[in-house]
């Protein structure tokens, strides 16, 4: 690539926000260039290694903020690659939030029911599968049964897993090695390659300048393939229209530094960061007592122990998805699974003496890490996280080679926030105390702050040029051409995993970003299938395309 | 005293081993407190892993390990505590207050939070995932954070499979609102 390469589309980033408008656009006649800053990995250099160096720290980048650490996806195929894929639909309520601005936060015009169609687009394009109780882990089906002895319900999640071809190896964060999980290199991303699409992986963007023409001109740097501090090149290319969908870590950091050169952006940019209200608590099972209790015991004989088997989350308990309830007393509990390394060290001994998160008290714990079971909250935060200045290059000061670095976001929690986690820690405490059935603490946030591996909202979309940095269609307010299609976008904590309405609102944006591109001269056209040629959502959002992002 | 190095390198064990305890070595070993039965960070590996380039933090190690004694220090005079001048100061302290000192500095307002989290970071990695090793040969060397951790080997081609991964049972009532696609209302 030179110092002069032009094409139609620059797409920074190639998660969900980024391979869906990729695919529909280049299928529909466009010239598209996809810049990805982590490398591209192919489903045999997925590694069950928690070595330095292996497909575990090249994909992911864990960064420490002052307040709030974000994990993300840093690979083609984005955080789809390295997340678990359970994809529930976000809850009704979730669209009628009002958060910290004390009015509707979203867009009018976007509902659940609005977004249903793309939901359903998404859902056949990955594809997304219900599952029943045969296909859930020890870990959910205890889980499951946890939230029976207590009276409460547990629903296995939707996800987007081929269960025939898992080996429930839970090494999901490494990348897939047995393509199970539908992650965006087995759908999106080869269907976006086939209509000509270009992918360069390690180029990261450092800024966007607009040229005499109206274009854009994108600057990038290449970066190495192991050592991630180290720059190998640099150059720029030349676009029509800008979709950036660097995740939420980085969309904003990127409009920050193009700040000098595009003019001032809109205020939301770089605020409203939610962590969506994630937060996480461990339970030290006591294995004679569930199988006294619940019954519960494997084939072998054994009662759990299988803390290490299974893929990711199964199993969630939603109760507490009422829309009557207050807003900040709203939240799903999850089953999930949460590798060594990052996993453990936040941990804490339940009933310990402090310190609780390292010590003898805390290795008596590792000893039993078999038996964890951990527990995901996701409730309603308050979009207080805020980005300081941009850090010289990328998202964050790099400490390791991979995966550790220092960024630039600050959150505090509000004590909106701080009293839906305490709710969600005593209703999890509830569950999993129950006649002794297990010893449960919350993580610190002492140590690296709260912890989120669903940062959202970042640069999001709404009707109030004030508290949203994106009008209703995605384009930058006063940067027309400048679109942002990432978990950046979504307005606000969801309450339920968030991938999948990530991706919805993702193809909600392309039939815009297609109008603003024939408005710029662009022949492209929209109404791609699903990747695998299936027209079924194709038909469901036909009509509607004409007036989404209008 | 020891060699600046040998000054480092105990300083550094006594860190590790303040972050994941363990027994002594040897008798008279005084970098491991000899808090906990069994292993801890240090037989791990935690300075094989610190010393691993690509962690980032190896260059900052003399800095560190310097840092830890001056600071070692200070909390020795404000409690009038008399320390062994035989080893480095923060190996001198009992384990107790290695631990204090060890919370004081990773404690939120700190203002080199960062460092030590980071430090305390790695030598839990050293023990719960072995990083400076490739796992599957971590495990079969025996190494002891996997082994305590229950870790068992992966199948021959160095790939974790487990054919039987569930109780295969209905286990709760489902949400009564749950959606046609599996979700929640």
């Amino acid at each position: 690539m030179n110092a002069h390469d032009q094409t139609d589309v620059v797409i920074v980033g190639s998660g969900f926000g980024g391979s869906i408008p990729a695919y529909h656009l280049a299928a529909g006649g466009a010239k598209v260039t996809v810049l990805e800053r982590g490398p591209w990995l192919e489903t045999k250099e997925f590694e069950h290694d928690y070595l330095l160096g292996s497909s575990y720290t090249r994909a992911f980048d864990f960064v420490v903020g002052d307040g709030m650490s974000v994990l993300g996806g840093n690979c083609v195929g984005g955080g789809s690659v390295v997340y678990f894929a359970a994809m529930p639909r976000a809850p009704k309520f979730v669209f009628e939030r009002h958060g910290s601005i004390g009015r509707r936060m979203w867009p009018s015009v976007l509902t659940r029911d609005t977004l249903e169609p793309w939901y359903d687009r998404v859902s056949d394009s990955l594809p997304v599968s219900t599952q029943d109780w045969n296909d859930v882990s020890y870990a959910g089906g205890l889980w499951a049964a946890l939230c029976d002895h207590s009276g409460r319900t547990a629903n296995p999640a939707p996800v987007a897993v081929d269960n025939d071809r898992c080996v429930n190896c839970n090494f999901m964060m490494a990348g897939c090695r047995f393509d199970a999980k539908r992650s965006l290199l087995t759908n999106y991303l080869p269907a976006a390659l086939a209509h000509g699409a270009k992918i360069r992986p390690l180029h990261e963007v450092q800024r966007i300048e607009r040229i005499d023409d109206g274009d854009y001109r994108v600057h990038f740097n290449v970066v190495d393939d192991t050592d991630y501090r180290a720059r190998t090149g640099s150059g720029t290319i030349d676009a029509k229209v800008v979709i950036i969908a660097a995740g939420a870590g980085a969309t904003p950091v990127i409009l920050q530094r193009s700040e000098a050169a595009l003019g001032t952006m809109p205020h939301a940019v770089g605020r409203y960061f939610s962590g969506n209200g994630e937060r996480l608590n461990t339970a030290i099972i006591d294995e004679e007592r569930v199988r006294e209790v619940l019954g519960l015991s494997r084939e072998d004989g054994k009662v759990y122990e299988a803390n290490h088997i299974g893929k990711g989350p199964t199993v969630a308990n939603w109760d507490k998805l009422d829309g009557s309830l207050p807003e900040y007393e709203r939240y799903s509990l999850e089953q999930l699974y949460f590798p060594p390394g990052l996993g453990t060290i936040l941990a804490q001994v339940p009933d310990g003496d402090e310190p609780r998160w390292f010590g003898a008290q805390k290795k008596e714990i590792l000893k039993k890490w078999s038996s964890w079971l951990t527990i995901f909250l996701m409730t309603e935060d308050d979009n207080e996280g805020v980005f300081g200045a941009p850090p010289p290059t990328g998202n964050a000061y790099r400490i390791s080679q991979q995966m550790l670095g220092r960024g630039p976001l600050k959150y505090d929690p509000t004590p909106n926030t701080l009293h839906g986690w305490s709710l969600a820690d005593a209703e999890c405490k509830e569950i999993l105390e129950k006649d002794g059935l297990a010893k449960v603490a919350p993580w610190t946030n002492d140590v690296v702050g709260a912890y989120t591996v669903h940062p959202l909202a970042s640069c999001r979309i709404g009707d109030d040029p004030e508290t949203s940095a994106l009008h209703p269609n995605h384009e930058l307010r006063n940067h027309p051409g400048i679109f942002v299609t990432d978990s950046a976008s979504v307005p606000g904590a969801l309450t339920v995993n968030p991938a999948m309405t990530i991706a919805a609102l993702a193809e909600r944006s392309v039939p815009g970003i297609v109008r603003a591109l024939r408005a710029r001269g662009v022949d492209v056209t929209y109404g791609a299938p699903a990747p695998d040629g299936s027209i079924t959502g194709r038909r469901a959002v036909g009509k509607l395309s004409l007036v989404a992002g209008s | 005293m020891d060699s600046d190095e040998q000054v480092k390198v105990s300083t550094l064990e006594a860190y590790a081993d303040t972050i994941v305890p363990g027994e002594k070595r040897f008798p008279g070993d005084h970098a491991i407190a000899g808090a906990s039965p069994g292993p801890g960070a240090v037989v791990a590996g935690a300075l094989e892993l610190l010393h691993t380039e690509a962690t980032g933090v190896t260059v900052g190690l003399p800095y560190l390990a310097q840092a830890l004694n001056e600071h070692a220090k200070i909390y020795a005079k404000e409690r009038d505590l008399e320390l062994d001048k035989g080893s480095p100061p923060f190996v001198a302290l009992s384990f107790v207050d290695r631990t204090a000192l060890v919370r004081s500095l990773t404690a939120p307002g700190h203002p080199e939070k960062d460092g030590w989290v980071s430090l305390a970071l790695f030598c839990n990695m050293s023990f719960d995932s072995a990083a400076h090793k490739h796992t599957a040969e971590a495990i079969a060397e025996g190494h002891p954070g996997l082994l305590a951790m229950g870790y068992t080997a992966p199948d021959e081609d160095g790939l974790w499979r487990f054919p039987k991964f569930s109780y295969r049972r209905e286990l709760a009532r489902l949400h009564p609102d749950t959606t046609p696609s599996g979700s929640p209302a």
